[in-house]
């Protein structure tokens, strides 16, 4: 590796950069697509399920490669502008990602246990109160684990953009491979990249579903600091008696 | 309480006085082919403690998910103050009600259920004190000032920042009749409030229902298996038994000298 120049080094570290840039964006854009489209798919009208569900079906259904390039190159011809490469990467990416994220946001939604909106009606909560206040906070740490797969399959995705000309990390080792005539380091480089790229992902994600399941009184929250911790939280089973010390009753 | 109650602002529909409150006019309701409950007429005065009784799968609980909107009659009608609960007049014509007008009607009715159904994600003092701020409008020092209240008759001044989860059951289901009562309901439905609790736990919600039952002058409306708790409380027991009522009259009526076979057969069983 010693004969990579600072550089070719530097044309990894731009795309690095701008993998990075393309992750947050689409992961942005996919989150605001997952929460719309998956909670259209639990409304009580059938109509607006009906075109939730189809955009969820369209949109997992196709190849978020072939997207980016006929978001690139045919949507233009209809509508007389064309996006940055990268901006119709970011909206191929985003809306692919969110019709699958819409998925683990309805799942999620559907484990919140039913009672709980029957006590939200009894308290007399609208509709969207109920979502809001209820079941959204309640479903919320379900969806981190799934969702943090999904954030590394799209960081992972983003070397798609690559074949657009896109100067993310993939098609920096491009160049640098043919600058230098050498696959193994160069492609060993970017692969060590992305790893650690999707472990950071991961970690942040682990200290998120902590924080959140903290606030649902479900687990003790971190230990890294800036988060407020609880307490361990007993079991039912072994929950404290209600003894005198409790203040009884009457 | 009981002046609180009378008096209570939020009250859209006050007390229709010595008519009844709640009124079940020919309510039939089926699941499938199963009907759990069969031209059901039945009233509550206001202020009047009602116990249902019988059997598992008499069409008790579904009478209390009914009043709440949990559960949509097939045929007939339901009035609570006044006020048709699952139909609107229109034209002068009975529609199905829109969400937001059963949701009106509702506001008159609190629930406390079987599973408790607290919200996890909340810590006690916001369990009671969110549907008043955000259902009733009422200012948040308001609204925690009468959850204190509420928290000092159950009993549980002392765990106002926990959250359900570091709760037993039996406080629980006292936080959750808390924050039923903080929504000032002139009715409240209670759903077998101690079917799942540890049997030591029971006598702690017990007396609570006890207290507010003699102390204040809400509408109660009771399915339970604790026999000695509704002889207590109530005004009149209803025995159900396959979607009918086939027998009523005071607890002391009743639990004595029952005239319905079935019903003499029922209590024998659970007494």
């Amino acid at each position: 590796m010693t004969d990579l120049t600072w550089g070719l080094w530097e044309l990894l570290l731009k795309g690095l950069w701008l993998t990075v840039q393309l992750t947050v964006f689409s992961a942005l854009l996919g989150a605001a697509v997952a929460f719309v489209v998956g909670v259209a798919r639990t409304h009580r009208l059938r109509s607006v399920r009906v075109v939730s569900g189809a955009y969820m079906e369209i949109f997992r259904g196709t190849s978020a490669l072939v997207l980016m390039f006929w978001i690139f190159f045919v949507l233009p011809v209809g509508f007389g502008w064309q996006l940055m490469p990268m901006w119709a990467a970011i909206l191929a990416l985003g809306l692919s990602y969110g019709a699958y994220g819409s998925e683990i946001v309805r799942g999620a939604i559907a484990a919140v246990a039913p009672a709980q909106q029957e006590a939200g009606i009894a308290l007399s909560f609208s509709p969207w109160q109920r979502l809001t206040k209820i079941v959204l906070p309640q479903a919320w740490p379900e969806m981190i684990p799934p969702a943090n797969n999904l954030l590394i399959e799209l960081l992972k995705g983003t070397a798609l953009v690559s074949i657009m000309g896109v100067a993310d990390i993939t098609f920096g080792a491009s160049l640098v491979r043919n600058a230098t005539g050498q696959s193994a380091p160069v492609y060993t480089i970017i692969l060590v990249m992305y790893f650690v790229l999707a472990f950071t992902l991961t970690r942040g994600m682990r200290v998120l579903e902590r924080h959140a399941k903290a606030g649902i009184g479900q687990a003790p929250a971190a230990k890294s600091g800036g988060l407020r911790r609880t307490a361990r939280v007993p079991r039912q089973a072994e929950a404290p008696r209600d003894v005198p010390t409790t203040g009884g009753a009457s | 309480m009981s002046a609180e109650n009378t008096t209570s602002k939020e009250t859209k529909n006050p007390a229709v006085d010595g008519s009844q409150l709640i009124t079940f006019d020919n309510v039939t309701k089926r699941f499938g082919s199963n009907v759990v409950l069969d031209n059901l007429c039945f009233d509550v005065a206001s202020g009047k403690h009602v116990t249902l009784i019988g059997p598992s799968g008499s069409g008790k609980t579904t009478i209390l998910r009914l009043l709440m909107t949990l559960v949509k009659p097939e045929e007939g009608t339901i009035k609570v103050a006044g006020e048709y609960l699952t139909h609107e007049e229109r034209n002068g014509k009975l529609v199905p009600a829109s969400e937001r007008h059963s949701r009106e009607v509702r506001k008159n009715i609190g629930m406390v259920f079987q599973q408790f159904n607290l919200f996890p994600n909340m810590k006690v003092l916001r369990n009671i004190t969110e549907a008043p701020v955000h259902v009733l409008g009422l200012a948040k020092d308001e609204a925690e000032q009468r959850a204190r209240e509420l928290l000092e008759l159950v009993g549980l001044t002392e765990h106002i920042d926990k959250y359900p989860s570091q709760l037993s059951g039996g406080q629980q289901q006292r936080v959750a009749i808390a924050r039923a009562l903080a929504m000032r309901p002139q009715v409240l439905l209670l759903d077998e409030v101690t079917s799942a609790l540890d049997p030591e736990l029971v006598a702690g919600v017990l007396d609570v229902l006890r207290d507010i039952a003699h102390t204040t002058d809400i509408t109660m409306l009771c399915v339970t298996h604790e026999m000695n708790f509704a002889r207590d409380i109530s005004d009149d027991v209803l025995m159900f038994d396959a979607g009918r009522v086939i027998e009523s009259g005071a607890p002391e009526k009743i639990f004595s000298d029952p005239e319905h076979e079935r019903t003499r057969e029922f209590l024998s069983a659970v007494l």
